[in-house]
């Protein structure tokens, strides 16, 4: 009965339908324009000549290409130089990234593996110590790495960076971890191998999917944080690229908008890449224990 | 330290063999067995917590300390910090600025959790509901905004709204007809906030409308069509059956996107930085930044930041329950 009328029903509407289907492809296409405009927006700046982009209607597509902005950003940059940036955060991001991954490891080993008393207090401390805003411990953390004498250091904002993206890195983990079955080691230690070893040849190469994920997410969080690195590392020589391009911001002001594009660019190309690289593997990691630059 | 581990299986090691047959893929993953001594839970946590205990837990203790304390220039440099007791705390909630800036903060906090709820609400459900090639399109707009470093997108999108030659203003003029030429946008407090909602709820829309549209894949299709052969509306739907679903989800996401905008720094120092007035628009992170480092009253600074971390704290515990509830299931 209900199939019946159902049909005729369902074939009157098929024109409302279509038209609620074109609505929706608009409305598709909004969302998509408004979400890539301004990175469009930024590459598309960046290739202009400067003075092309100050006129009264703006350029949609660059009318002369040019990397004149870019030769400008890495090679002239007046009172803001570029490659010492790079460098420090090339050094910092890295190192980050290997010390957290391995101490999260282990500990992401500890937390799943193992049952011990103090277990789900790790746990609980990881946590909250991941919703500590950074913005209230700036003053103390210059104080404490001011007392260590690593102000200005690529060691002592490295340290600050594993502390920052560590809850986190571990709490992921600790997800890829639980996702190999751990009967898949013990199967390999009935076939004779050492726990050690099944450990390294059984658990380990299905979990190096979800460390490079990690460690590029852990990459992304270091790259992009500003607010610790403007405090801890304030000398121009020692600044990382976030503190750069605001430095090179204020010193341009709004004369050479091109140039800051491009400076602009160069900072975000590499996480976009790796963003777009991790993301699939990371958006449920995100929902059960999430953290954002 | 062995003696802390719980050795869920009681039998001895030197026995693979013997594992009993609960061991199956039913039986908890988290039952494990150790030779006590070697590798102990607690060794392979030592490195984490030396480094957690010594960049956040020891700066923690001092910025507890110096919040009862009275910490100015001198005193980083080597002057005795005397103990004011409550002092700082007396100054800094009797201070109208400071009110002003908190009640700006959650303000300013909860705009951003609501549109960027509902827009990414509508978001997910779009891409529920049109076809693969323009799932496939929002997808891609979305990473890509999701991907852009908060203060890239910040110093980009300060150039668009730029007063002279923004296209933010050429377009608005085009479009409305009315003469944009030359308007500032940071220099009024309303529009810079404006402005910032719409930087970061540009941020923020990606990661509610992705986790929200994973939720909505759990919502069983013949609910939903039962009820509309029933005779729900699209509202009636979405309120009674898919709602009740991810209510769960929601309520993490609503919780995160409020610790996250509570504490928003990079957006609104960068866009002060672009143009704008720091004593009327200055949120939590900026004024703790100003009060601490523009005019060196760490005392001061110490007690709003201990206000701001048990602030952020208390919202979190209720996430941060749920989550242990779900890891320990």
């Amino acid at each position: 009965m209900t199939a019946i009328t159902a049909r005729p029903a369902r074939r009157r509407v098929s024109p409302r339908k279509r038209t609620t289907g074109i609505l929706l492809g608009v409305a598709s296409v909004v969302v998509f324009l408004f979400s890539v405009f301004p990175v469009y927006w930024m590459v598309n700046t960046s290739l202009q000549p400067n003075n092309e982009i100050r006129g009264s209607v703006p350029n949609f597509v660059p009318q002369h290409l040019t990397t004149a902005n870019y030769e400008t950003v890495i090679f002239d940059p007046g009172r803001a130089p570029f490659l010492p940036a790079l460098g420090n955060s090339l050094m910092v991001t890295l190192s980050t990234v290997v010390i957290a991954l391995v101490f999260a490891f282990l500990a992401s080993l500890a937390v799943t593996r193992y049952r011990f008393k103090s277990r789900k207090t790790f746990i609980f401390a990881i946590l909250i110590i991941q919703m500590i805003p950074a913005e209230a411990m700036i003053v103390s953390t210059y104080r404490v790495l001011d007392g260590w004498g690593l102000l200005n250091t690529i060691a002592g904002l490295t340290l600050v960076y594993v502390a920052t993206v560590l809850p986190f890195t571990i709490w992921t983990l600790r997800g890829f971890v639980n996702g190999v079955p751990v009967e898949l080691e013990e199967s390999a230690m009935i076939d004779g191998c050492s726990r050690t070893g099944a450990f390294w040849r059984i658990t380990f190469p299905l979990l190096a999917p979800g460390l490079v994920a990690t460690g590029v997410f852990g990459f992304i969080q270091a790259w992009n944080e500003f607010l610790l690195a403007l405090v801890v590392n304030s000398r121009p020589e020692m600044m990382t690229l976030p503190v750069w391009l605001r430095t090179f911001q204020q010193v341009t002001g709004t004369t050479n908008w091109a140039a800051i594009m491009a400076g602009s660019t160069l900072m975000a190309i590499p996480v976009i890449v790796f963003f777009l690289i991790v993301q699939g593997r990371m958006t449920s990691g995100l929902v059960s224990g999430a953290v954002k630059g | 330290m062995s003696s802390s581990v719980t050795l869920i299986r009681e039998h001895e090691s030197g026995g693979l063999q013997e594992l009993p047959p609960e061991l199956g893929p039913k039986s908890r993953r988290l039952q494990r067995r150790t030779r006590p001594g070697r590798f102990t839970p607690i060794v392979l946590l030592v490195p984490a917590l030396v480094i957690l205990a010594v960049v956040i837990g020891w700066p923690l203790i001092q910025l507890f300390v110096m919040s009862f304390q009275e910490f100015g220039r001198s005193q980083v440099f080597g002057a005795p910090a005397p103990f004011v007791g409550f002092d700082n705390y007396v100054r800094v909630l009797t201070d109208p600025q400071f009110w002003a800036v908190l009640g700006r903060s959650i303000l300013f906090c909860a705009a951003n959790v609501v549109t960027a709820m509902v827009l990414g609400t509508l978001v997910a459900l779009l891409m529920h509901r049109v076809n693969k090639f323009f799932k496939v399109l929002v997808s891609v707009g979305l990473l890509l905004a999701w991907a852009m470093p908060a203060l890239t997108a910040t110093i980009v999108w300060g150039w668009m709204f730029d007063t002279q030659y923004g296209v933010v203003n050429y377009l608005l003029e085009a479009v409305s007809g009315q003469d944009f030429t030359n308007h500032s946008w940071l220099i009024d407090p309303f529009s810079f906030f404006v402005v910032a909602t719409i930087i970061v709820t540009w941020g923020a829309v990606p990661f509610v409308a992705f986790t929200i549209f994973a939720g909505l894949t759990q919502v069983p299709d013949e609910v939903l069509e039962a009820s509309q052969l029933d005779g729900a509306g699209a509202w009636q739907r979405f309120r009674l059956i898919v709602f009740p679903y991810l209510r769960s989800i929601f309520v993490v996401v609503i919780i995160l996107q409020v610790i996250w905008d509570l504490r928003v720094f990079t957006q609104i120092f960068a866009l002060q930085g672009i143009g704008g007035i720091k004593e009327q628009t200055s949120t939590l992170g900026v004024y703790i930044y100003q009060i601490s480092l523009g005019k060196g009253d760490y005392g001061t600074g110490g007690a709003i930041a201990v206000i701001m971390v048990i602030l952020m704290v208390g919202i979190s515990i209720f996430y941060v329950r749920r989550s242990l509830k779900e890891e320990e299931q």
